[in-house]
């Protein structure tokens, strides 16, 4: 084990981070504002990239493809909003988790009705499949910091308008007391509708950027979403501070322990307990985390109420 | 007799009379679909009890079932089949990660205590998965079906279905009595008002703690029975889709009832056969259908049926 590799890995966590926060960023601002429980933001996720991939073979213009990803996911998330998950601002968390789990069924059906059920590849234009040298004889690929500095700009966007505009006003005092929103004369609803719209385009963001690095398939998005949900938790609902440091936490834990926790583990027990028990703990690790978050703070890290 | 009591016996009549009919009409499959709504029914009833009872709304339920069907396949791999050994495993082994995960999340609540419960399971999910000894992602076959030193052969597909129907009813009625008992009732109370019962003396905590570890030791017995029933277990059975299926039977049959869960898991398993039945893509036609459930249903089956 180098240090190159291990920094190599480190980046590959931070990568793998900034997509959990695009998806967390999204989904906690519903959370915190509207208090409804959306299954479904993996769904955006799947449905971003799938639109990234028929925008390209479509127009075979990869900037195509990514526009039609970012904007049709916020067309989608928009209509979802509008037609399914209105009715149930006034219901209780049970009957929003059922009802966002049957929206998944449908999507990923959807999905495998129109595309199929196996995996699509992606192709990336010229300038984005390049390596970059780190280190002497240490090649990286340049979409994967891509990837990364994407990630951190909307990070900063986010911070910018949710702390310095007043649609980010608005968005925190919704967070705080929705009625006392309302009745100050806020389209409180058409507020819920443009927040929803923007964490799907977000989900569809990671989606599209995910396309290229793992598989394209139907129930994609059900594997991130789970993870996003330990970003959330350890984070802090509502929290976007919260969200970031979360999902670099999680990115980086989940990566460095799938990369070394089994050469770690084969320097103190046998080789092939290490073969069996590495990959094992590695995929449990950060749930593990986790269960040690909440019994010291159970409300998360950054707690925004 | 009362309207409940003959319900239950109508139900009884005819579950015990389905497989001399479907013998006779020449069609074992039905023994097959209806042996695995019983066993669901079983794992359904479970959940309701913490969640229709206790207001827990656990999102990782199917843990347990994975789990006590894993529990069956790994001492069948090491040779250890006598159904008086596995099962009994199966329920503690259920039991104690039920304490381990309820003692986390129970101090948690609303949404995240709904996220934590689907991440707990998900890690048993992956776990599953990463366990190539025991076949990781694609699972593994039973070396052969729990044995009951020759009282009862679970090879015959007739006898395992009537152990099946007895263990559900008795499901059904153990649940009944622990909600209608002192428990129970403090159950409710913190379902209903927490800080209500908590200023009449009650630690709400202890109670739900309780409540997740006989729900979570109900559902590994499901889950032994379930290992028995397909021959075959993969962590799939631990699975969120699973966990949103037996949420879906408790809404659907009405939570908190005596015969919800059960109505339940034999409605779902019912559209699902027919929806099936229609088109490869029957998921599209039932998610809407669920989500519409939801919406506009809201005193599941068991409020038609008064039971």
């Amino acid at each position: 084990m180098t240090w190159s590799l291990v920094f190599e890995q480190l980046l590959n966590g931070l990568q793998y981070g900034v997509m959990l926060f695009l998806m967390a960023a999204g989904l906690t601002l519903v959370l915190g504002i509207m208090n409804l429980v959306n299954l479904a933001h993996g769904s955006l996720y799947m449905v971003g990239a799938y639109l990234a991939v028929a925008g390209m073979e479509a127009t075979g213009s990869y900037a195509a493809g990514v526009a039609l990803g970012f904007a049709g996911t916020l067309v989608v998330g928009m209509v979802m909003e509008l037609l399914a998950l209105r009715p149930l601002y006034g219901r209780d968390h049970l009957d929003q988790v059922l009802v966002t789990f049957g929206l998944i069924l449908f999507f990923n059906e959807l999905i495998a009705i129109l595309w199929g059920r196996g995996s699509l590849y992606t192709s990336l234009p010229a300038w984005l499949q390049g390596y970059v040298e780190l280190f002497t004889g240490s090649r990286y690929p340049v979409y994967r910091l891509v990837v990364l500095a994407v990630g951190l700009v909307v990070a900063l966007l986010l911070w910018y308008v949710v702390t310095r505009t007043r649609l980010g006003m608005l968005i925190r005092a919704g967070a705080t007391n929705r009625t006392m929103v309302a009745a100050l004369g806020i389209n409180i609803r058409l507020l819920y509708t443009v927040v929803f719209g923007f964490g799907a385009a977000l989900a569809g963001l990671a989606g599209l950027m995910a396309g290229p690095m793992y598989a394209v398939q139907p129930g994609m998005g059900e594997l991130i979403l789970i993870q996003v949900f330990v970003v959330i938790v350890i984070g802090g609902i509502g929290s976007i501070r919260g969200a970031l440091v979360g999902a670099v936490i999680v990115g980086v834990v989940d990566t460095l322990g799938r990369a070394f926790l089994r050469p770690l583990l084969a320097t103190v027990i046998s080789a092939p307990a290490a073969e069996a028990a590495g990959p094992a703990l590695a995929s449990m690790l950060i749930y593990l985390l986790m269960a040690v978050v909440l019994s010291v703070k159970p409300a998360g890290l950054f707690q925004s109420r | 007799m009362t309207r409940g009591a003959l319900f239950w016996l109508v139900v009884a009549i005819a579950l015990a009379a389905l497989p001399p009919i479907a013998g006779a009409l020449g069609q074992p499959f039905y023994i097959d679909l209806v042996r695995r709504m019983m066993i669901l029914a079983i794992a359904a009833t479970s959940l309701n009890l913490i969640l229709g009872y206790g207001g827990m709304v656990s999102f990782g339920h199917a843990a347990y079932l994975g789990l006590g069907a894993y529990a069956v396949g790994i001492l069948g791999v090491y040779g250890v089949t006598s159904g008086w050994a596995q099962w009994p495993v199966a329920i503690g082994a259920c039991a104690l990660a039920a304490a381990a995960i309820g003692a986390v999340s129970i101090r948690t609540s609303g949404i995240y205590f709904i996220m934590i419960t689907l991440a707990f399971a998900q890690m048993l999910y992956y776990l599953g998965i990463s366990l190539e000894v025991f076949g990781g992602d694609d699972g593994m076959r039973l070396k052969s079906r729990s044995t009951f030193s020759g009282l009862l052969d679970l090879g015959n597909a007739v006898s395992f279905y009537y152990l099946c129907l007895a263990l559900m009813l008795v499901a059904i009625y153990v649940t009944y009595r622990i909600v209608n008992s002192r428990f129970g009732m403090v159950l409710r109370a913190t379902k209903s008002n927490e800080a209500r019962s908590r200023a009449i003396g009650f630690s709400p905590y202890r109670y739900r703690l309780t409540a997740f570890v006989i729900a979570g030791a109900m559902c590994g017995l499901a889950g032994a029975l379930y290992a028995n029933h397909t021959n075959y277990i993969t962590p799939g059975l631990a699975s969120w889709v699973q966990s949103g299926d037996l949420m879906f039977m408790v809404i659907l049959g009405g939570m908190a009832s005596t015969a919800g869960p059960m109505l339940g898991a034999f409605a779902l398993l019912i559209a699902e056969e027919i929806l099936k039945g229609w088109t490869e893509h029957w998921q599209v036609i039932l998610g809407p259908l669920l989500v519409l459930s939801v919406i506009f249903f809201k005193r599941g089956l068991a409020g038609i049926f008064h039971a």
